[in-house]
């Protein structure tokens, strides 16, 4: 926190010093993304709320956590290859879960297939670059995630 | 209006439950605000100084001088450009379909398109602000690693099986 504070205020400084105009327009663009961003992020804090509460710890330990094995990994696979999140909405949550317990491989895999693999945007990808590479490129990308995922999960033991 | 409504619907609805439940003693309604009191109040600390800086990068890093360098040189030059021009631009992976297929068009490889979309998809240094404020340094530094070895590796699969016939196209059907 302290670290984002200082890089925060020293990048605002220069870019202050260097051109004041251009700052102003810099943190229009924030604020306005910011304000995009909101009613999702509150939506999935939301969700996340109520899941947390009908979920006991022990409940997520044992689906989730560090020792939920290939269930967990699968899982968090296949939500992620599904949903349409956006990280900046993905990376809170994802701190959240980790938080509560959920494991590092688990998380990591959640945001790598949900970054890398999408399902629900296969038909227009298609469109792109035809049937064969488009779901070529879905398939190794999701067994890329789970590779990844589980490299990442190997130093959080 | 509507709109704002619209997409402001369920946390309304959410806002009415929780002040019902604080007021009628409603033991899981407490117990759900205290998560997302908590949650949230943790986000709103972060939020805008990422935002900052998120703002702060988009005005001064220059996407069209980058842009020029694309579908110049093949090898790790052409590699190279691909991914840093992926990793300026942030967001949703069929944001960059249509640069996909600019990129096509400029002459890039099959194999430098697909490492863009890998690059795109996992990369994203505005992004990072948030990686690396919700889960660590660690965690983002093995995750850029690891990303970055597998999507460049899945660009020479698809070089090598996608087939001779394989055309980006706009999109659009045509």
């Amino acid at each position: 926190m302290q670290i984002l504070i200082s890089i925060s205020i020293v990048c605002l400084i220069l870019s202050l010093i260097v051109d004041q105009r251009k700052t102003f327009e810099g943190i229009k663009r924030g604020l306005k993304m910011f304000l995009n961003l909101l009613p999702a992020l509150l939506t999935v804090l939301i969700l996340v709320s109520i899941f947390l509460y009908l979920m006991p710890e022990k409940t997520i330990a044992k689906y989730l956590g560090a020792k939920s094995g290939a269930l967990g990994v699968m899982v968090a696979a296949l939500i992620g290859a599904i949903s349409l999140i956006p990280g900046f909405v993905a990376f809170p949550l994802a701190g959240i879960l980790v938080s509560r317990g959920v494991s590092y491989t688990v998380v990591a895999v959640f945001i790598t297939s949900l970054m890398m693999v999408g399902i629900l945007t296969l038909p227009l990808e298609i469109k792109y670059f035809g049937k064969k590479a488009a779901i070529m490129r879905n398939v190794l990308s999701f067994l890329g995630a789970i590779i990844i995922g589980l490299a990442i999960g190997a130093f959080f033991r | 209006m509507k709109k704002i409504l619209r997409e402001y619907l369920w946390i309304i609805l959410f806002g009415i439950f929780i002040l019902g439940s604080l007021y009628l003693g409603f033991e899981p309604g407490k117990m759900i605000y205290a998560n997302f009191k908590h949650f949230f109040l943790e986000m709103i600390t972060f939020l805008p100084l990422m935002f900052l800086l998120i703002g702060l990068f988009d005005v001064w890093v220059p996407k069209e001088r980058i842009e020029r360098h694309i579908g110049h040189g093949s090898g790790l030059t052409g590699m190279f450009w691909v991914i840093v021009l992926a990793a300026v631009q942030p967001g949703p992976l069929y944001g960059a379909f249509p640069v996909a297929y600019i990129l096509y068009k400029k002459g890039a490889s099959i194999r430098n398109i697909f490492i863009y979309l890998g690059a795109f998809s996992c990369m994203g240094i505005p992004m990072y602000t948030f990686e690396i404020g919700f889960l660590g340094l660690k965690f983002w530094f093995l995750r850029f690693l690891f990303s970055l070895l597998v999507f460049v590796l899945i660009g020479f699969i698809m070089e090598k099986y996608v087939g001779r016939d394989f055309k980006v196209k706009s999109g659009t059907g045509r």
